[in-house]
């Protein structure tokens, strides 16, 4: 990310010695994108400073960017959007450029033929799940949820297929290189990109915390590596020191305890968006659940001699806040190598130049996705169970000798829990 | 697949001359094409003799059939034994595709002694598997897993378990990458994960289908070999137009005659496996006896049911109902799919093989090359039938519902309890 730029230049590391030198194609210089009016207010200063100065007003804008979206609310499903469609772009344009397709018309019609169908497979499920009510109504919207896999697989089978009959002589090795390029790049950008909408659904803390945590990491990385940095910490980026993770880390982890404090109070960010059938319009609106509700935690002993409290007022959320920054710290940044080894092995400098300054947007997003699928399994496993609604779903499309069993086998369960007043004494 | 109608002139001469520069682009480096070693004859010496007298195409003809013959006496004499051992069969067969696409794409880069490798992919297929195997465990053998308490742990945080594991590997290969090898080292990550989500995923759909009942297991499997075989002889006896450019020795009354011949092929020996609860019954793990079970009330789909005729096949064939088994109807759309898409499978393996110039995947068959080769067709095959089950055949799992619904809050599950009780009582399912 940013600290990976600064001083990248483009070394040939990534060159293989069995690698062909034909097909590493010349990268154009980067063309300055930088709006006129930046230009001239800055004319005075040196270029080291004034790099400085556009990537400093740049991530204000895109920082203030973000805080708006916010405000607008769960309409932050276009950008996601957006931003998936335009990874993805970055990267197929890459690939395109690096294997000099030649003039094989139908790969990137079937690149974007794939993250169609990707896409409608996986909007299909969630819209399924959280616009249960809307779907019902409509009778052929009831047809395409019932029969949403095969449709699925058939469109994709389609895509298949024409590949397959477009395969040509003398053009295979590339064509399947493409296919697999095409196939990773869907993997790791649309997969994640949904992981992120489901984690919005389940509250937008979930998705304001983790890209905040990310973004505040860079940051303080950076800062301390520029004031205190001395010792690189990895090849790959060697810009990087172990002054600046370090540090990066340990002011990741008090912002992120911090942030959530000032989150978890808002109905708006902690309840989970709801799609209200009436109204046609999501609504946040709930009883926060007790992960958002203060709650007394008694010291250790250690703690309570140093500080002179006996006990202290959280929410757990920011328990949880604390291995989000963690993981954010020590393992994001992996995400972040990742890129920049993909960026050494091709030899480019960027993903794109779409924002003066920083890049493309993959350049932006490289270590937000690790982050998204990490907060989605962390979800799934320690915080929120099954969604009943979903469950109570797949329960009436049983048979009703099966639904018979569970019912008596849930009932027995909830009499144990005392949930449910014990049998009479007769047999029923 | 036994892509018999593929190879049937397999001289040696005819080795070479298939593998010309069909896969090389311009921009291709020549560097990376490695020789591939000829091919070692791998066939056992009680059949040499045998066949000593022989001309070298009948001595292969004679050998692809022997084992041929083989290979389907084995596969029919693992189903006799039951599920215990076609799982592991299954395993065993995607253990050995994996490595041995992992290789080809070893040889195909020159591979620089670079150590973390082979140990990474191998540490990818183990993550995978454990992910996709605990998913499977924790539906089936839930009473089992019920009783243990470590057991327990593993299966409630087991996606998290799982993502931490393949982020060890991710990052220890990310820490791998050495200088100079970047490229060769991202290529190799991205053709692992490739082959992982190819081969390892559908074999899991495989295992899958397999708990549904054997039948779902037996059934396709038989019918991608019956269409390969017939595709085979109606190509050698009238095969005159070609197929597609990719692989020379097919053609469309091959084609056309297999799909024929399956369909019919398939109506019958859906009839004949239905009538057997061994294979229509879904397998299930008796907790008490510690064996799998295939014992049940045969559903609707296996049961013999009486359908009228429509007008006009009344009059041709003077019947005016016809009674059959509702699978035999599937049946029909399950060998049209092992006829008409499930060699797109077959193709897309030969164009691999022409990109990057081998002959076959490996030489473990003699005569019929490698597992992948057997096994392209029956992978495509494997995940239609999954999806066809999962939209038009069963519903939710019951007890893995059950599962998630004693996970709920108490709230919820009383919640819950009180719709299922009204909807029940609606049915008069429930009379109190």
């Amino acid at each position: 990310s940013i600290l990976c730029r600064l001083g990248l230049t483009g070394e040939p590391d990534g060159e293989a010695d069995g690698d062909s030198k034909a097909d590493t194609p010349e990268i154009p210089t980067s063309v300055d994108n930088t709006p006129q009016c930046l230009n001239k207010a800055l004319e005075g200063l040196s270029s080291r400073w004034r790099n400085w100065w556009i990537r400093g007003i740049l991530s204000f804008t895109m920082i203030s960017g973000f805080f708006l979206i916010i405000y607008l609310g769960p309409v932050m499903l276009i950008i996601v959007m957006t931003v998936q469609i335009k990874c993805f772009q970055e990267i197929i344009t890459i690939g395109y450029r690096v294997y000099h397709s030649y003039d094989l018309p139908w790969f990137r019609t079937l690149s974007w033929y794939f993250l169609i169908c990707v896409n409608y497979f996986f909007y299909g499920e969630t819209v399924a799940d959280y616009f249960g009510v809307l779907v019902q109504k409509e009778e052929p919207l009831q047809f395409l949820v019932r029969y949403h896999r095969f449709i699925s697989f058939t469109l994709y089978l389609a895509g298949f297929c024409m590949f397959v009959l477009s395969l040509v002589k003398k053009h295979y090795r590339l064509q399947f290189y493409m296919f697999a390029w095409t196939h990773v790049t869907l993997l790791i950008v649309v997969t994640q990109s949904h992981l992120v909408i489901q984690n919005l659904f389940e509250g937008m803390i979930w998705f304001i915390v983790p890209i905040s945590i990310v973004i505040c990491n860079d940051i303080m990385a950076y800062l301390f590596g520029f004031f205190f940095g001395r010792t690189p910490l990895i090849k790959l980026s060697p810009k990087k020191t172990w002054e600046g993770f370090i540090g990066g880390f340990l002011s990741t982890v008090v912002f992120g305890f911090i942030f959530a404090y000032l989150l978890a109070q808002y109905q708006y960010f902690v309840c989970p968006v709801e799609y209200d059938s009436e109204t046609n319009r999501f609504a946040v609106e709930c009883q926060p659940s007790e992960l958002f509700v203060m709650q007394e935690y008694r010291l250790p002993a250690a703690l309570q001699n140093v500080l002179r409290w006996k006990t202290v007022k959280m929410y757990p959320f920011q328990i949880h806040s604390v291995a989000l920054s963690t993981f954010a710290s020590l393992i994001g940044p992996f995400g972040g190598f990742f890129a920049s080894g993909f960026k050494r092995a091709f030899k480019i400098k960027d993903f794109a130049n779409t924002i003066p300054g920083h890049g493309g947007i993959m350049d932006r997003f490289d270590c937000q996705y690790l982050m998204a699928t990490f907060v989605h399994v962390y979800i799934a496993s320690f915080i929120r169970g099954p969604n009943p609604s979903k469950v109570l779903q797949q329960v009436l499309v049983l048979q009703p000798e099966q639904q018979l069993s569970i019912f008596n086998t849930l009932r027995s369960h909830l009499q144990d829990k005392g949930i449910l007043p014990p049998p009479r004494p007769e047999a029923q | 697949m036994l892509m018999l109608y593929h190879r049937k002139n397999r001289t040696n001469k005819q080795k070479f001359s298939e593998t010309e520069g069909d896969g090389e682009a311009e921009g291709d480096s020549k560097a990376d094409a490695s020789e591939v070693p000829p091919a070692t004859d791998d066939t056992p010496e009680c059949l040499n003799k045998a066949l000593q007298g022989l001309s070298s195409r009948w001595k292969n003809w004679w050998i692809r059939g022997i084992l041929s013959l083989t290979m389907i006496t084995g596969f029919s004499l693992l189903i006799y034994m039951g599920p215990i051992m076609l799982i592991p069969l299954v395993m065993a067969i995607q253990i050995k595709c994996f490595q041995e696409i992992i290789i080809i794409g070893y040889r195909v880069y020159h591979s620089y002694d670079l150590p973390w490798f082979r140990t990474l992919s191998w540490y990818f297929l183990v993550c995978v598997n454990y992910f996709f195997y605990g998913e499977t465990l924790a539906d089936y053998f839930g009473v089992l897993v019920q009783r243990e308490e470590p057991l327990q742990f593993l299966v409630r945080y087991h996606r998290f378990i799982s993502f931490t594991l393949y982020l060890t590997g991710f990052c220890v290969f990310v820490l791998s990458l050495v200088k100079k090898h970047y490229r060769l080292q991202f290529y190799m990550f991205a053709w692992t994960h490739v082959t992982l989500l190819i081969v390892v995923t559908q074999s899991h759909l495989v295992i899958q289908n397999l708990f549904e009942g054997l039948i779902w297991f037996i059934f396709p499997v038989s019918t991608v070999i019956c269409n390969d075989i017939m595709a085979y002889v109606f190509g050698f006896f009238f095969g005159r137009t070609p197929l597609i450019q990719l692989s020379p020795k097919k053609t469309w009354e091959g084609f056309i005659g297999g799909f024929f011949s399956t369909v019919i092929f398939g109506f019958i020996f859906a009839y004949l496996l239905a009538q057997y609860q061994y294979f229509v019954c879904p397998v299930e793990f008796d907790s008490e006896t510690n064996r799998f079970a295939v014992d049940c009330q045969p559903s609707s789909v296996f049961v013999l049911q009486v359908y009228t005729l429509p007008a006009i096949v009344q009059n041709v064939t003077r019947w005016e109902t016809v009674t059959l088994y509702p699978f035999q109807i599937h049946s029909i759309s399950i060998s049209s799919f092992a006829s008409l898409i499930g060699p797109f499978g077959g193709f897309f393996a030969s164009g691999f093989k022409r990109a990057f110039k081998i002959k076959d995947f490996a030489d473990t068959i003699p005569g019929h090359g490698g597992i992948m080769d057997r096994f392209d067709c029956q992978y495509l095959m494997a995940t239609f039938v999954h999806v066809y089950l999962t939209s038009f055949i069963r519903g939710p799992n019951p007890s893995k519902v059950l599962q998630q619904l004693l996970v709920l809050h108490p709230e919820q599950q009383l919640s819950i309890f009180n719709a299922l009780r009204s909807h029940l009582r609606e049915k008069g399912v429930l009379t109190e």
